[in-house]
């Protein structure tokens, strides 16, 4: 067994997703590489160098990198994929787009967001937003896979000492031209892999209200995310969003707060470890699944919780 | 200018889904069917393109058996001019689905296909970027913004870290993300118009696609269910239980 994991980073700092992909690679067992495809990523590939159970990375350091043009990365990793008999990469919209996009140029079915694997060939994962999990099996002969990150616990990123090795680009598509980003940027961690969450709803009423969150999640240093309903009504950037389409989280403490509590968004927030639900709507359906709900109103809630958190 | 959409048929998303007792997949039969919420978007996004005078025809497509053509008239409904509907019985991977709509985009010649970016059932979110893997095309993923231009399309895609605008040339492939727009509703008189028009029935073969499986499904499952906690009445008792019964904080 032979495994690529593609690492997601920002050409400076490794995600923290690809850890855990790691880590579902290292469940498969065998050798695991790490592919770094970036501009002036020398360092990534150094923090991917030090990742446990990390054997070797491949490190492509090119303006063609500079961006993630999924055309460009594909064609990459479809250069070095002899000898590998799985693709891995986190299941975020980078993996999302890139996986399916490989596999298809090699004539591979991929498999989406795998939360369990339970051999080299089978793994399981969430179907109907999360509402029953399938169990699959791959004919293939190599399986190229997107990990839902909160399913496997983060490899170590400090004890390993893989060897770096430089590897040619594989050009850039002529038909896609990157114009620029409009990213977020918060001082906060990184929502996908925060240990708490507080997440507003529609009952937030507008986006300034969201700043009672903000100094929230702050206070106990966890990570801001939203409801669709939140983010559809322009609250909150697109990039908040927890659920089936948005981001899936897993943190130790999730807060939700005037969320109702829609399928579509405990399948991104259902597995948390604590759930604390605050909502004036006592059949909220968020409260079935909330280990401590709280029927109030949370614009008397939030600041008593905070008044509480300060003292 | 033709537009190509593809819809898929699934179990409406307001309905709660049930895994079979005997564990080979989810309950579908006698279940409200409705077409997939992403294609809807798609669907609306074409029909904007036509009604701004960009794009002349959008036609509808979908693979699967007969009922998938319930889906193809949803969509003519809504507005599109007429249907291509690749007929089989048989169980579609998403790599499949790609071949077979690569073909009708090639007989067609469409600039644009656009696809939601997942499907609420299998929520695979993979058929879009195979399609332009294998047509070789400019793939526009997660789309929230899409506009023509002399060189092709100008979109806006949504990332974990927030928006990034990329050019792609023309012919391309996109995938419709939540925030493309709201889809419309069918007016009843367009639902009587949609029977009149056409859907061109075809096989995967006419379509020279053979319909290879690579993965097996050896089980569905319920998740574990979580179990509903106790009501707190204030924060004194919230912080207490999260600090000493969760200990999170």
């Amino acid at each position: 067994m032979s495994i690529l994991v593609i690492a997601e980073h920002d050409h400076s700092q490794l995600s923290p997703g690809t850890l855990n992909t790691v880590s579902a690679a290292a469940r498969v067992g065998g050798d695991v590489h790490v592919l770094v495809a970036g501009s002036g990523c020398a360092d990534v590939a150094e923090q991917c160098a030090k990742i446990a159970g990390v054997s070797r990375v491949l490190c492509a350091d090119s303006a063609h990198y500079a961006n993630e043009i999924t055309e460009n990365t594909a064609a990459l990793i479809r250069a070095n994929v002899d000898g590998y008999t799985h693709v891995m990469a986190p299941a975020s919209t980078f993996g999302k787009a890139l996986i399916p996009y490989v596999a298809a140029l090699c004539d591979v079915q991929a498999i989406s967001d795998i939360s369990e694997v339970v051999s080299a060939d089978t793994f399981v994962r969430p179907i109907y937003a999360g509402n029953a999990l399938a169990t699959v099996k791959s004919s293939d002969p190599v399986k190229m896979l997107t990990v839902r990150t909160t399913a496997f616990d983060p490899a170590d990123g400090e004890s390993g000492s893989a060897e770096v090795s430089s590897i040619d680009d594989a050009g850039a598509d002529q038909g896609v031209s990157f114009v620029g980003q409009n990213l977020s940027h918060s001082e906060r961690p990184e929502l996908a892999s925060a240990k708490i969450v507080v997440s507003g709803g529609r009952g937030m009423k507008s986006g300034e209200n969201f700043s009672m969150l903000e100094t929230l999640a702050d206070t106990l240093g966890g990570a801001v995310g939203a409801s669709r309903a939140a983010v559809d009504a322009g609250f909150v950037p697109n990039d908040y969003q927890v659920g089936q389409t948005g981001k899936v989280v897993a943190p130790d403490l999730y807060i939700a707060v005037g969320i109702s509590g829609a399928i579509q968004h405990l399948a991104g927030m259902k597995d948390s470890k604590v759930i604390v639900a605050i909502n004036n709507d006592e059949e909220a359906p968020i409260f079935q699944v909330a280990d401590y709900g709280w029927n109030e109103d949370l614009f008397n809630a939030v600041p008593a919780l905070q008044a509480e958190l300060d003292k | 200018m033709k537009v190509l959409v593809p819809v898929k048929r699934v179990v409406d998303a307001n309905i709660r889904i049930r895994v079979k007792s005997d564990n080979t997949g989810v309950e579908t039969a006698n279940v409200k069917m409705a077409m997939n919420p992403f294609c809807e978007i798609a669907v609306e996004e074409a029909l904007r393109i036509r009604e701004a005078g960009v794009a002349e025809e959008v036609i509808i497509m979908s693979a699967g058996p007969e009922k998938a053509a319930e889906t193809i008239r949803t969509g003519l409904a809504m507005g599109a001019d007429r249907g291509v509907h690749a007929l089989t019985d048989e169980r579609l991977e998403p790599l499949v689905i790609a071949r077979l709509i690569k073909s009708v985009a090639e007989r067609e010649g469409t600039d644009l296909v656009i696809l939601g970016k997942q499907s609420i059932d299998d929520d695979n979110n993979q058929t879009g970027q195979m399609l332009a893997a294998l047509m070789g095309r400019p793939l526009g993923s997660y789309i929230s913004r899409i506009a023509k231009n002399d060189d092709g399309f100008a979109i806006t895609r949504e990332i974990d870290a927030g928006l990034e605008d990329l050019q792609i040339v023309s012919p391309a492939v996109v995938t419709a993300d939540l925030r493309l727009n709201e889809p419309r509703y069918a007016s009843l008189p367009n639902i009587m118009k949609a029977k009149k028009k056409p859907i061109d029935v075809l096989s995967p073969a006419d379509l020279g696609v053979e319909v290879v499986n690579r993965i097996e499904v050896l089980r569905v499952d319920e998740p574990p269910a979580r179990e509903a906690g106790i009501m707190v009445s204030d924060a004194t008792e919230l912080v207490e239980k999260l600090k000493n019964e969760a200990k999170v904080i």
